[in-house]
C-alpha cells in the first residue's frame, strides 16, 4: 500500500497516518536490505515536521493526527533499524506468524547452538569469558543478516523464516550477555 | 494515569488562546526551582529584583497563607512544622515512600488512606502537588514580575526517571498554579538542548544530573539539530537528599553514643537536615568543619572531614555509577563513543561526585553552564520552539517498561523501555468464564519480574463485555504513551466493535473530583495578586525579625548598652506599626532599619555563643570556619 501523504495537499492540514506499511511510510521497497543511514535521514525529516511538538499551539484535533504521525514513524523506525523486527515484520507482511514466545521450536540443530551458547555464558565468570562470546554471537548474527537479505530477495521464505528464527535467539543471548557482562565487571 | 474514552479530538477549545508568544521554561526542582525565557534563540533566566535565580522549594503555610522561597526557609528556624521541603519527592508517592530519620518523618502524615501521600503542615492537609502548585504559583509570578505581563504557558520539566504518576502529579500542579503546560520535557533532555544549541554540541553525549532528590542518567545523540535520546536511566530517590540524611544520621549516631537515646521531633528532624546540608555545601570547598545539632534545646558541635563525607556517601555515588553503566550497556555503546558527559544538578558540586564521573566516563566532565540553571535554560529554549516554531527536534525515550499484572503476580511487558515517544501498542485480551462481563486490569511501570516490585500505576475495570462463551471475547486494550511520557489507555471489543468503559482507579494520583475541587479553590488563589502576595511575604518577614529579636532580648538583655535598648525598642515599634499596615515598602524599610540598629547586639552575642560552644577548642580552630553554624546558603543548590 502506499503512503498516504501526512499534509493535505491542498490546505497543508496534517492527516491521519492511514494503513501504510513500515517500508511505505518511510519511502522505502519492502526488501530486507535497506540502509540505516538513509532510514534515519527519512525519519528525521518526517519527524521535523510531524512531531506533537511542531503542533503544541494548534487545535486538539491537529495535535491528536501529529501524535497518530509520529507514533507511526517511531514505530516504523524502530522496525525498519532492527534487524530482526525487519525479518519478523517481512515475513509477517507475507502472511508468515513467527510466533515469538510460547512457540516450540522444530528445529534440533537450532535449539542445540542455543542450549551450548547458554551453557557457556552461564559459566563465563570474567568479563574477557563473557566478550568472547558476546564476539561469537555478534559474527553468528552477522551472518544471519548476511543469510536474511539472500534468502528475502531469493524469496526463499521458508529459510528466511528459520534464520529469522535463529536470529531471535542470537538477539536474546546478547541481552542476556549485555546484563551478565554488568553482573561481572 | 488519565484513561481516556475513544472520544473525537477538537472537543475543547484551546485555553488561552489570546496570548500566542510567551511561554516560559520552568525547571522545578526538589531543592531550588528556576524559570527562564528565551527570546530568538538566548535564554535567560528570570531573576527576583535582589537577582536570585534561584527559588527555594521550599514552602511556609503560615495565618497569612503560603509563603515560599527564601522567606520559607527561613521559618524552618522557628516554625519547622508549618514547612515543607524536598516535596518533589512525594510527587505521585504512597506513604510508605517517605523517608525517615532517626525513625522520625520529616513530615506529619495523614496515614489514614492508602494511594497519594497527605501531609499535616501547619494546620492543613495537602497533597504533594498542591504544595508543588504553591512553589509554581510563586515561580510565576516571578516571572510575571520580572516581564511585567501574565504568563500562563510553560514547559515544565521533569527527571528522567519519573514515572507516569509522578509526571501526571508534576501536569496537575502546573493546572493549579494557573499554568497550560505545553511540553513535560525530561531535564538532562532540557540540559542536552542547552549545551547542544549554545555550545554547537555534536556526537554522542551522556548527562549525568544529580539533584536533590533524583538521579538521571540519559545517552544523547546530537546531529544537525536532532536531540535524540539514545537511552536513559536513573534513580527517582537518589540525590544530594540522601547525602543530608546519611550525614544527619552519622551525627545523630555520635550523639546517642554520648548522650544515649533521644526522641526526635518532625521538626527538629528537618533542622538537622538543614545543618547536614550546609555542612555538606561548606565541604566542598573547605576540608572539615565543626557543625551544631540542636535537640530539644541542646546543641552539641559535630566534626566532619571530607574525608568522612566521602566515606558516608560513597555507596550512593557507587549507586550512579553503576546506573551509568547499565544505560550505556542499554544504548548499545562503547564508551569510548561517548564524545563529553555534561553534569547537571546542584549535587554534581560535590567534589567526589566528579572524580567519581570523571573515572568512570575516562574524561573530565563539562560544567561550562551552571549546573543550577542548564535545565531551565533548555525548558526556556523549548518553550520558545513550540511557540515560534524551530527546526531543532528533541526525540525522547519511555524511561521504565509499562507492563500489566498476570496471573501469579507476574508482569508482562507492554512497552520496553527506551522506546522512542510518542508510542502505541496493543495487547488482546479475553476472558476465561461464559458470559464474563468485566475484567481487571492492573497497570504497572518497572523492570522487575514480579508485580510487587514494580510501581502500580493505576487499575481499572473494563465492564459491558457482552455475554459470550469463554475465550471467545476478543478485548484490545491500547496503551499509547505521549510526548510527555504520559500514559492513556483505551479498550475496545473486537468482536462486536463496542468500545468498552473504562474506570480508572489511580494507585497514586488525584481523582477528578479532587482535581476539580482543587481547581475550584486555586481559582480562589488566583485573585490574590502579586502585590498582596509580596504584602504577604515582607509582613511573614517582619514577624520573624521581631520573633528572633524578642528571642534574643529575653535570653541577653545585659548585652545592651547604654541607649541601645531604647534605640532598637523604637525600631522595633516602627516595624510592628509597619506589619499592621498594608505598604510593603515600608515594612521592608523598617525591618532594614531594626536589623542596622541591633547588628552589634547580634553581634555580641554571636561572640558568646561560639565561646559557648567551644569548650575543649580553641578560638583559632574556628577562624576561617563561619559557615558551620549558618543556615544554609540560598545561593546554593544542590
Amino acid at each position: 500500500m502506499p503512503a498516504a501523504e501526512p499534509f493535505c495537499p491542498a490546505c497543508t492540514a496534517v492527516q491521519p497516518p492511514g494503513q501504510a506499511d513500515h517500508f511505505a511510510r518511510l519511502g522505502f521497497a519492502r526488501a530486507y536490505d535497506v540502509d540505516p543511514a538513509a532510514v534515519e535521514r527519512r525519519y528525521f525529516e518526517l519527524q521535523r515536521r510531524l512531531h506533537p511538538d511542531r503542533f503544541a499551539t494548534k487545535s486538539p484535533k491537529e495535535r491528536a493526527l501529529s501524535q497518530a504521525q509520529a507514533t507511526s514513524l517511531n514505530d516504523a523506525y524502530e522496525t525498519l533499524m532492527d534487524p530482526l523486527g525487519r525479518a519478523v515484520y517481512l515475513l509477517r507482511l507475507s502472511g508468515i506468524d513467527t510466533g515469538g514466545d510460547g512457540k516450540t521450536v522444530d528445529d534440533p540443530a537450532l535449539l542445540m547452538e542455543a542450549m551450548e551458547m547458554r551453557e557457556a555464558l552461564a559459566e563465563a565468570r570474567t568479563p574477557a569469558e563473557v566478550d568472547a562470546l558476546v564476539g561469537r554471537a555478534r559474527a553468528e548474527a552477522e551472518a544471519c543478516r548476511v543469510a536474511l537479505a539472500r534468502l528475502f530477495a531469493g524469496g526463499d521464505l521458508a529459510a528466511a523464516g528459520k534464520a529469522t528464527l535463529r536470529l531471535t535467539y542470537l538477539d536474546k543471548l546478547l541481552d542476556d550477555a549485555r546484563a551478565r557482562r554488568l553482573n561481572v565487571a | 494515569m488519565t484513561l481516556l474514552q475513544l472520544h473525537e479530538p477538537g472537543e475543547t477549545p484551546l485555553p488561552h488562546e489570546g496570548d500566542q508568544t510567551l511561554a516560559v521554561g520552568i525547571d522545578l526542582g526538589t531543592t531550588n526551582s528556576v524559570v527562564a525565557l528565551s527570546t530568538s534563540g538566548k535564554p535567560e533566566v528570570l531573576r527576583d529584583a535582589d537577582g536570585n535565580g534561584l527559588v527555594p522549594s521550599v514552602v511556609a503555610y503560615t495565618e497569612d497563607g503560603p509563603v515560599v522561597g527564601v522567606g520559607a526557609q527561613a521559618r524552618l528556624v522557628d516554625a519547622p512544622d508549618a514547612v515543607v521541603s524536598s516535596v518533589k519527592r512525594l510527587m505521585g508517592r504512597g506513604s510508605a515512600d517517605v523517608k525517615t530519620l532517626a525513625g522520625t518523618l520529616p513530615y506529619a502524615l495523614d496515614a489514614a488512606e492508602g494511594g497519594m501521600v497527605r501531609l499535616l503542615v501547619g494546620g492543613r492537609r495537602l497533597t504533594p502537588v498542591e504544595v508543588s502548585a504553591d512553589i509554581l504559583r510563586a515561580i510565576k509570578a516571578q516571572a510575571e514580575q520580572h516581564l511585567g505581563r501574565e504568563v500562563t504557558r510553560a514547559v515544565v520539566t521533569v527527571p528522567a526517571y519519573f514515572d507516569d504518576a509522578a509526571r501526571l502529579a508534576t501536569k496537575d500542579a502546573a493546572r493549579l498554579a494557573g499554568l497550560d503546560v505545553l511540553r513535560l520535557v525530561n531535564e538532562p533532555t532540557a540540559a542536552a538542548l542547552a549545551y547542544g544549541l549554545d555550545k554547537a554540541a555534536e556526537g554522542i553525549y551522556a548527562v549525568y544530573d544529580l539533584g536533590g532528590g533524583t538521579f538521571d542518567i540519559s545517552i544523547l545523540r546530537l546531529e544537525k539539530g536532532v536531540f535524540q535520546v539514545l537511552a536513559t536511566g536513573g534513580d527517582a530517590q537518589l540525590g544530594g537528599d540522601d547525602f543530608d540524611h546519611a550525614i544527619a544520621e552519622h551525627w545523630l549516631a555520635d550523639r546517642r553514643s554520648e548522650l544515649g537515646g533521644e526522641p526526635v521531633t518532625p521538626g527538629e528532624a528537618k533542622q538537622t537536615l538543614t545543618s547536614a546540608r550546609a555542612a555538606k555545601e561548606a565541604l566542598t570547598t573547605r576540608e572539615a568543619g565543626d557543625f551544631p545539632v540542636v535537640l530539644h534545646g541542646k546543641t552539641t558541635l559535630h566534626r566532619l572531614t571530607r574525608a568522612t563525607l566521602d566515606e558516608i556517601i560513597r555507596p550512593w555515588i557507587e549507586k550512579t555509577i553503576g546506573l551509568c553503566r547499565q544505560v550505556v550497556s542499554d544504548a548499545r555503546l562503547d564508551l569510548g563513543r561517548i564524545k563529553g558527559v555534561v553534569l547537571v544538578g546542584g549535587s554534581t558540586r560535590v567534589p567526589q561526585v566528579r572524580r567519581a564521573v570523571e573515572a568512570y566516563f575516562a574524561k573530565p566532565p563539562l560544567a561550562d553552564i551552571d549546573p543550577d540553571e542548564v535545565v531551565a535554560l533548555g525548558a526556556a529554549l523549548q518553550a520558545e520552539a513550540l511557540t515560534t516554531g524551530s527546526d531543532t527536534l528533541l526525540l525522547d525515550v519511555l524511561p521504565l517498561s509499562l507492563g500489566i499484572e498476570t496471573m501469579g503476580g507476574l508482569t508482562e511487558k507492554i512497552v520496553d523501555r527506551n522506546t522512542p515517544i510518542p508510542v502505541a501498542k496493543a495487547q488482546e485480551f479475553t476472558t476465561y468464564q461464559d458470559g464474563q462481563g468485566a475484567m481487571l486490569i492492573h497497570v504497572v511501570q518497572g523492570e522487575r519480574e514480579t508485580v510487587s516490585d514494580c510501581r502500580s500505576l493505576a487499575r481499572f475495570v473494563l465492564a459491558g463485555i457482552p455475554p459470550m462463551t469463554a475465550g471467545a471475547a476478543r478485548i484490545r486494550v491500547t496503551f499509547q504513551v505521549d510526548a510527555d511520557g504520559l500514559l492513556t489507555v483505551s479498550a475496545e471489543e473486537k468482536i462486536t466493535g463496542v468500545t468498552q468503559r473504562v474506570e480508572v482507579k489511580p494507585s497514586y494520583g488525584l481523582s477528578e473530583d479532587e482535581m476539580a475541587r482543587m481547581l475550584e479553590e486555586s481559582m480562589i488563589h488566583a485573585r490574590t495578586d502579586m502585590e498582596r502576595r509580596l504584602l504577604i511575604e515582607n509582613r511573614v518577614e517582619g514577624r520573624r525579625v521581631l520573633l528572633a529579636l524578642a528571642t534574643a532580648l529575653a535570653a541577653d538583655t545585659s548585652l545592651l548598652d547604654a541607649g541601645e535598648a531604647d534605640r532598637i525598642e523604637q525600631a522595633r515599634l516602627r516595624l510592628v506599626q509597619a506589619i499592621e499596615g498594608d505598604d510593603r515598602d515600608r515594612i521592608k524599610a523598617a525591618v532594614e532599619a531594626l536589623e542596622d540598629v541591633a547588628r552589634p547586639f547580634a553581634g555580641r552575642r554571636m561572640d558568646l555563643a561560639i565561646r559557648a560552644g567551644l569548650a575543649g577548642h580553641s578560638i583559632d580552630e574556628f577562624k576561617g570556619d563561619p559557615g558551620g553554624c549558618l543556615a544554609p546558603d540560598p545561593e546554593e543548590k544542590s
